[in-house]
């Protein structure tokens, strides 16, 4: 199976690899797939607390190169959105942008779960801070 | 010297053809062209007699008494067809089941599975973490109405070679017919129908330097005499086993490729077994939480298949597929999202089964290919492991078993 070049680029020059401490202020953490699987990926978001907007996006990935391609856009599209936009980034925007084959839109999915997962962790651990950040 | 690119590395799906083999056959498409079934002029003679000759160089390699015990076929998976359903149909009054393994290559296992849709019952004896069936568990699986055993000789993954003679030995003990799927073992390793006990064997040109579009089915005439159903009914080639007329230069390459292995085995499984331990060590000793794949001894010398904890096969191929053809058992190298079912069997856990990779050496295999695809395979598993979470995770000390992962 041929890659598309966009594949191929993230696959080699992959954006954002890397990890922010999980209970760093605004960082929220999404682990979804399984090793049996074949695809496990870690997507992190940092949120400015006060603007609500993601400044910076983290990823490592465990799959094959449409896997670490699809969650290296992601985190590429993740910054400079507020949450509420990163929340409407979908799996099919993903399959578009990269050319995925109908064998490879797992990666896709897997990538937006990844999103809503991390999104969902920092709701929960920096909502209320936020929101005292924002009325003060 | 400078190695040229990209390296072959997978020659267990398929080898180079040697350039003596091309050789012989080059008349057989121009000049020799005639029909092998024209018993009435010269054309004819001379095309019977490049496809007996091959018949000949080829029962020869495999120890067979009789060349008319070599039918040609189009291929390994029709070998595997042709003996699995030749036998069932043939010998139905006497029996309806058969046993094999659960490491078989899918032209095995898919026609056992069309057989079992047909009334036929089949066992599929398990395999060892090390990749050997149990002759002990083919014993235990027999029953009265066992008509065949079917058990490969060398497995296309993992290399590993079942006790062929001890196989061969209980199926003659038991009266029932032994059938093996030599395709990967014949012309690489000693292989001998008769000291082996093999009733019917498959094997494939193009895996020994030949041609493709050819493979032949070792039929034993004598001890016993195998009978079997054709599946392919016409003229009635190939003493009725096998209609269609046979391919005479791919007939001329197959025995010239047969002749070549007979003469060289020794010599090129002495020299690829040294590269391959070569590679093999350098990989083992420099990488961490690597693990080979099969038996550590009885396998194919040329054969090597790792597992790379925590990174994805596929996108190991990935990084080194534009200088090194390799193979893996991940699932994202299948059209069906599973993990090699060969790796799987052996009890390895599938997230290992989706991280390995199997490398194949070949006669024209070079030492300096040797060296730089375990360098680049090296340098390639680090990159990844540096952007792997479960590397990350391991390293923190957490134990991946004890994380409730979110399957889809």
């Amino acid at each position: 199976m041929a890659y598309s070049e966009k594949v191929i680029d993230h696959y080699n020059n992959p954006r954002n690899v890397g990890s922010f401490g999980k209970e760093t202020a605004g960082v929220g953490t999404g682990l979804v797939g399984a090793p049996e699987c074949g695809d496990v990926m870690k997507l992190q978001i940092k949120v400015n607390l006060d603007t609500g907007v993601i400044e910076d996006a983290k990823f490592k990935t465990f799959g094959c190169g449409s896997a670490i391609a699809s969650s290296s856009l992601a985190t590429e599209w993740l910054k400079g959105k507020s949450v509420d936009d990163a929340l409407k980034i979908k799996n099919t925007d993903i399959v578009n942008e990269l050319k995925l084959p109908p064998v490879k839109i797992h990666c896709s999915v897997l990538a937006e779960d990844a999103i809503k997962a991390a999104i969902k962790d920092f709701q929960e651990k920096w909502a209320e801070k936020q929101a005292a950040a924002q009325t003060s | 010297m400078a190695v040229k690119l990209p390296i072959f590395m997978d020659s267990q799906s398929t080898t180079p053809m040697d350039p003596r083999v091309l050789e012989a056959m080059l008349p057989y498409f121009t000049e020799k062209f005639g029909h092998p079934g024209s018993r009435n002029h010269s054309f004819g003679w001379e095309a019977e007699a490049g496809v007996e000759r091959g018949r000949e160089q080829l029962a020869k390699l495999i120890g067979a008494r009789d060349p008319k015990e070599i039918v040609y076929t189009s291929g390994g998976t029709e070998s595997d067809n042709l003996a699995l359903k030749g036998v069932a149909e043939m010998y139905r009054e006497k029996g309806t089941h058969i046993v094999t393994s659960v490491i078989e290559h899918r032209a095995v296992l898919d026609t056992c599975r069309r057989l079992e849709k047909q009334g036929l019952t089949v066992t599929y004896v398990p395999v060892a973490a090390d990749g050997i069936v149990d002759v002990e568990a083919i014993r235990g699986a027999l029953t009265a109405k066992t008509i065949l055993i079917s058990v490969m000789t060398a497995n296309n993954e993992i290399g590993t070679i079942q006790s062929m003679a001890e196989i061969g030995k209980l199926a003659k003990e038991k009266g029932i017919l032994f059938h093996t799927d030599a395709t990967q073992a014949v012309g690489k390793i000693p292989v001998d129908v008769e000291k082996m006990g093999i009733d019917l064997l498959t094997c494939s040109a193009h895996k020994m330097y030949g041609p493709k579009g050819i493979g032949a089915l070792y039929v034993r005439r004598r001890g016993p005499r195998v009978r079997i159903a054709p599946m392919i009914d016409g003229g009635g080639h190939e003493r009725g086993t096998r209609s269609g007329t046979v391919p005479v230069p791919l007939a001329v390459g197959f025995g010239k490729a047969a002749e070549i292995c007979g003469q060289l085995m020794v010599e090129d499984s002495a020299r690829l077994g040294k590269l391959r331990d070569k590679l093999q060590d350098k990989i083992l000793s420099t990488v961490d939480e690597t693990y080979l794949n099969g038996h550590p001894e009885k396998r194919l010398p040329h054969n090597l298949n790792i597992s790379f904890a925590y990174v994805e096969g596929e996108s190991v191929l990935m990084g080194l597929n534009k200088e090194v053809a390799l193979s893996s058992g991940s699932a994202c190298t299948s059209s069906t999202l599973e993990p090699s079912y060969v790796i799987a069997a052996l009890g390895v856990g599938a997230e290992l089964a989706h991280s390995s990779i199997r490398y194949g050496l070949h006669r024209f295999t070079t030492e300096e290919e040797v060296d730089y695809v375990a360098h680049r395979t090296i340098e390639v598993v680090k990159r990844l492991r540096e952007m792997s979470p479960l590397y990350e995770l391991a390293k923190e000390g957490v134990d991946l078993k004890s994380i409730q992962w979110k399957a889809e």
